[in-house]
């Protein structure tokens, strides 16, 4: 037998399964917000004619995958990879963004990814879940409002940064830490066994 | 397009060798190693069958032969995967040699790695770097050996059917040109048909290339005369090696019958006994409970077209059927002709396409005639609903909470739980996760979770399979008292033997109509 | 499930050009569009477009019976921004939070257009291009590593196994006594929880996929392409209508005075 006392980091490189599983959550996260949105949409229409800038509350759902994809794999990238892949199945199943949904889906992987980068790849607990899931609402946030396709980007000053701020509280609780808590669960049901997060339920939260 | 026979000469490929000395696999995160102690020798061209109970080891066994095991990302601590003695591939380790052996898994969805059939064929060949030239001839020559060229090369993977996809596999594998060949439960969820079609394919390849085969699957009679070897394994106990026993088909299935039966094997001409059911029943007995009137079912949504909605093409039309207290009603039919999709409009959970599903007041009770709008609280106490898949009916993260589940939300009912832990022998994992449980106890997990709430009615899609005999023998006796109690069972089943052991009345489905994709 | 917007087995004419060069086409009018909130280039765009659908096999019951959530989509757009952008000229609603003016209603109507004219030729890419060609494109001529190409097509494959996954889920939810009815919390939950189930799923489905990659060789050194990824005569049209597009709706709106360049409005 050999155990081995020296704890080597897990590395760094993808394997196949990091990859099909990465790409999975994402179009996976596609899917389930694709029916989320089905019942928010009774919550976002009427928000959207009252007051529009509130829907970024809900934008959180399109950058689950991000934060989702990276707390699994653990592996540099995971986030960009992930958003892109999940934008580039929005494409498919059709977006009204059209294809700026590509870019749009990379600047959102871009946020969480740097957060993440920032921690060396070392840390994949709740702070730095909310911390990833809050600069991919920043990053969402900025490109609806100022990139020239961006939704919101004719608004007037003051409603882009309401929006903003939406679009950062609500990618800190709905992707930040759904996405901690969901990868909890699913260290417990055994599926990550081949991850470097299958431990995810037994860490601690804080540190 | 039909696929141009590029009838290239028939190949051969070097079979492949198999030593296994003291090996040994412990998975990340398991206390107990999956195989122990392995010593195995298989010579080139040697087909072997291997059997043993659920969780001895095969898969993980077939895994590393492929070289596609311990691929982990292990931090070396405590817990990681482990690796004992030596299992080789022709004097070399596996992983190094991707190619030499070709793994079919269990689930036949994910042997398919890509949309059109041709490419998906095409795959391993790209992948062991065959120039261009070369692949389009194995393609051809792999479709035809399976019996699949008489589909375009351009055909969507996902219109085939259970046993398409698993010949499609083996000709995925076959245009690699491996020479070990390592099927996991080729057949598990197909119709006797699809079962031989499969097994031919296979016998037709290995005379041809003379490829080692190494096969795993619980049923022994359609495989016992195709190979040269049985092995049995038994659970890595960490103490008794992992070969239980070994030798030609007939050797160890006359002199090790008992043995074998007692491990759960599916050995041929044996049906494990259950317990029949107390009294003779005649058909028409018992009072109607649920009853199917000219029925035409779907699992489609009406479609919206624009602003018309556009009601889907049915599966199945014009079926009739009863539920009696007391009865079992058995659904039997091939692949695909629409089976599920009958029991799970029969249990109020899809809406019929036409037709109706009435419940008479004697299982409504106050709650509407038709099940498909009765609220969840209200269905689960009068039909209660087995998937096929255990795990898409988990909704909590323990055993004991999944069994109170149903009585909390009905708010009685959870004294039976504890008698339905013991009769199911779950007592012992009433803290663990349903997810990890092992497929066995996944199935009568989910089979207790629904009767947890007392329906009158149980629907079960395909109750036994991939089960070993003692499980079997097990669920159909339990099921036996349950119908001996006035629970109406409707099984939607393969199992002829499962069909028999219940009694009552057989609804046979006829062969959906190949629809277009 | 909403079907995916791929048509398959199409034969129109745009769907044997390489993907790249639908793709870059494509780009390239979005990027220009996107320049310029204006009721005239978007009109002009949205008018080609329409022109192209047949050489794409689109036809407009196709369109709308596949493509009316993002025409609804749109119009919501170009409602909010009627009443959120900076306001000029005269006043038409003005009610408490909501103002429109006649200035935030012409960039209101110039931004449902656009959204139009933005979103549709994503849909007529989407119609025309399959998706393993796509990856066989991006793989050989754009040279992205193959391995997440692949990777990822034979994931996507998995999405309509998962859309009938989720429906099938939420039928053995329901045959456990977890409604999809009852009030807005409950379902939040309900959806909440089996959106995990679906997810477990998905990861186990996907790491047999891998091992099904792996077993097939896949993932090690250098790989052969069954069939190969070529550009033809038919991708330099397609590059140069998409130039002549941009061109034509940037000339029109220009010279209509209409052109207005999104940071400088502010
Ligand atoms: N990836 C894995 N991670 C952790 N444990 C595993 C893994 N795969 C298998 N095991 C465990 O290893 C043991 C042997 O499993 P294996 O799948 O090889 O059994 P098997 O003989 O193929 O059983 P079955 O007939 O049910 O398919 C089981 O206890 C199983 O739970
Ligand atoms: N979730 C689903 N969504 C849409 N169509 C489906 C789904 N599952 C099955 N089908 C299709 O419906 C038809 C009937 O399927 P069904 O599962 O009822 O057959 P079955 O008789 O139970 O077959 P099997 O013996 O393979 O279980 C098949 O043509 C199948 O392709
Ligand atoms: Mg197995
Ligand atoms: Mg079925």
């Amino acid at each position: 037998m050999t155990t081995s006392a020296i704890k080597k980091p897990a590395s760094r490189s993808w394997r196949v399964v990091d990859i099909v599983v990465a790409a999975l959550i994402a179009i996976a996260g596609g899917v389930i917000f694709w029916a989320w949105s089905q019942g928010a949409t009774a919550l976002s229409g009427p928000i959207k004619i009252v007051y529009p800038p509130l829907t970024g509350l809900l934008a959180g759902g399109w950058m689950i995958p991000a934060v989702l994809g990276m707390l699994i794999i653990r592996k540099p990238g995971a986030a960009v990879f992930c958003e892109t892949v999940a934008a580039t199945g929005e494409l498919f199943m059709g977006s009204p963004y059209g294809t700026s949904v590509l870019f749009s889906g990379f600047v959102q992987g871009l946020g969480a990814e740097i957060i993440f980068a920032i921690f060396v790849y070392r840390k994949f607990n709740l702070p730095a879940s909310l911390l990833a899931g809050a600069a991919a609402g920043l990053f969402c946030g900025l490109n609806d409002a100022f990139a020239p396709w961006g939704w919101n980007v004719a608004d007037s000053g003051e409603y882009k940064l309401v929006y903003i701020v939406c679009t950062v509280i609500s990618g800190a609780i709905i992707a930040g830490a759904l996405a901690w808590i969901a990868t909890r669960g699913l260290a417990k049901t055994g599926v990550l066994s081949s991850f470097a997060s299958r431990k995810a339920a037994t860490e601690p939260v804080f540190s | 397009m039909p696929a141009p026979s590029h009838a290239a000469a028939p190949h051969t490929v070097r079979p492949a060798a198999v030593t296994a000395r003291g090996w040994g696999w412990r998975h990340a995160g398991r206390a107990k190693p999956a195989v122990h102690a392995l010593d195995l020798d298989i010579s080139p061209g040697e087909r072997v069958l291997l059997l043993g109970p659920s969780g001895a080891g095969k898969s993980t066994l077939l895994h590393a032969l492929a070289g596609v095991l311990g691929d982990t990302d292990d931090d070396g601590g405590a817990g990681e995967s482990d690796e004992t003695g030596s299992l080789l591939v022709d004097g070399g380790s596996p992983r190094g040699q991707r190619g030499r052996a070709g793994l079919m898994q269990q689930d036949p969805e994910t042997q398919v790695v890509l949309s059109r059939v041709a490419d998906d064929v095409a795959f391993g060949a790209e992948n062991l770097a065959v120039p261009r030239d070369a692949i389009w001839p194995r393609v051809h020559e792999a479709l035809a050996d399976v019996g699949l060229s008489h589909l375009p090369l351009d055909h969507p993977t996902s219109a085939l059917s259970g046993g398409q996809k698993q010949r499609l596999a083996l000709a995925g594998i076959l245009a690699m040109r491996p020479g070990l060949i390592l099927l996991d439960e080729p057949t598990a969820n197909l119709d006797p048909a699809g079962v031989l079609d499969v097994r031919d394919a296979v016998a037709r390849c290995l005379d041809k290339t003379g490829a080692t085969l190494v096969v795993v699957e619980h049923r022994v009679s359609v495989w016992k005369d195709l190979v040269d070897r049985i092995v049995v394994l038994q659970p890595g106990s960490g103490a008794s090696p992992a070969v239980l026993l070994e030798g030609p088909p007939d050797r160890v299935l006359a002199e090790a019958r008992t043995m074998l039966t007692a491990a759960g094997v599916w050995v041929p001409g044996y049906v494990p006994s259950t317990r029949g059911r107390a009294a003779e029943q005649t058909p028409g007995a018992g009072s109607l409970l649920l009853a199917a009137e000219n029925l035409a079912v779907s699992r489609q949504r009406p479609r919206r077209k624009g602003f018309r909605k556009v009601p889907p093409v049915p599966v199945q039309e014009g079926i009739t059927a009863q539920v009696r207290a007391g009865q079992a009603l058995a659904v039997t039919g091939p692949n695909g002709a629409g089976k599920s999709t009958f029991a799970l409009t029969l249990a109020g959970l899809l809406e019929p396409v036409s037709g109706a599903v009435s419940a008479t007041t004697d299982l409504s009770r106050g709650a509407g005639i038709t099940p498909y709008q009765w609220k969840a609280e209200q269905l689960i106490e009068r039909i209660g609903t087995v998937f096929q898949e255990p795990e898409h009916q988990f909704v909590t993260g323990k055993v004991l909470d999944e069994l109170l589940f149903g009585p909390r939300h009905l708010g009685h009912g959870e004294d039976r739980v504890d008698e339905l832990l013991e009769r199911l022998r779950l007592t012992h994992l009433v803290d663990a996760n349903p997810y990890t449980l092992s497929g066995g106890e996944k199935r009568r997990l989910s089979v207790a979770t629904v009767l947890a709430a007392s329906p009158q009615v149980l629907v079960l899609d395909e109750p036994t399979f991939g089960q070993d005999a003692n499980t079997w023998a097990e669920l159909a006796s339990f099921l036996s008292e349950l119908l001996d109690a006035g629970t109406a069972v409707v099984s939607v089943t393969h199992d002829a033997e499962f069909t028999a052991a219940l009694g009552g009345t057989e609804l046979k489905l006829a062969a959906a109509e190949a629809v277009a994709p | 499930m909403r079907q995916e917007l791929n048509l398959r087995g199409n034969a129109a004419l745009l769907a044997r050009a390489n993907p790249l060069s639908k793709l870059a086409a494509v780009v390239l009018i979005t990027v220009v569009l996107a320049l310029s909130i204006d009721w005239v280039s978007a009109s002009v765009a949205l008018f080609f477009e329409l022109l192209l659908f047949p050489l794409a096999g689109l036809t407009l019951a196709l369109l709308w019976q596949r493509g009316w959530p993002l025409i609804l989509a749109a119009a919501v757009g170009g409602w909010s921004t009627s009443i959120l952008a900076p306001d000029s000229g005269r006043t038409l609603i003005d009610a408490g939070i909501w103002t429109m003016s006649e200035g935030s209603l012409e960039t209101g109507v110039g931004f449902l257009l656009r959204g139009l004219a933005i979103a549709l030729p994503a849909i007529l890419l989407v119609s025309c291009t399959d998706p393993t060609d796509l990856a066989d494109a991006l793989a050989q001529k754009a040279r992205l590593p193959h391995r997440f190409v692949l990777g990822t097509l034979a994931a996507m494959r998995l999405v309509g196994l998962m859309a009938e996954e989720w429906q099938t889920i939420g039928m053995a939810r329901r045959a456990r006594g977890v409604g999809s009815r009852g009030s807005v919390l409950q379902r939040v939950k309900a959806t909440l929880g089996q959106s995990f189930g679906l997810l477990v799923q998905a990861i186990r489905r996907a790491s047999r996929l891998a091992v099904t990659m792996e077993a097939r060789g896949f993932g090690g050194g250098p790989r052969t392409w069954a069939r190969e990824s070529a550009y033809s005569l038919l991708d330099a049209w397609v590059l140069a209508g998409g130039l002549v597009m941009a061109g034509v709706a940037v000339t029109a709106a220009v010279s209509a005075g209409t052109w207005n360049m999104v940071w400088a409005g502010n």
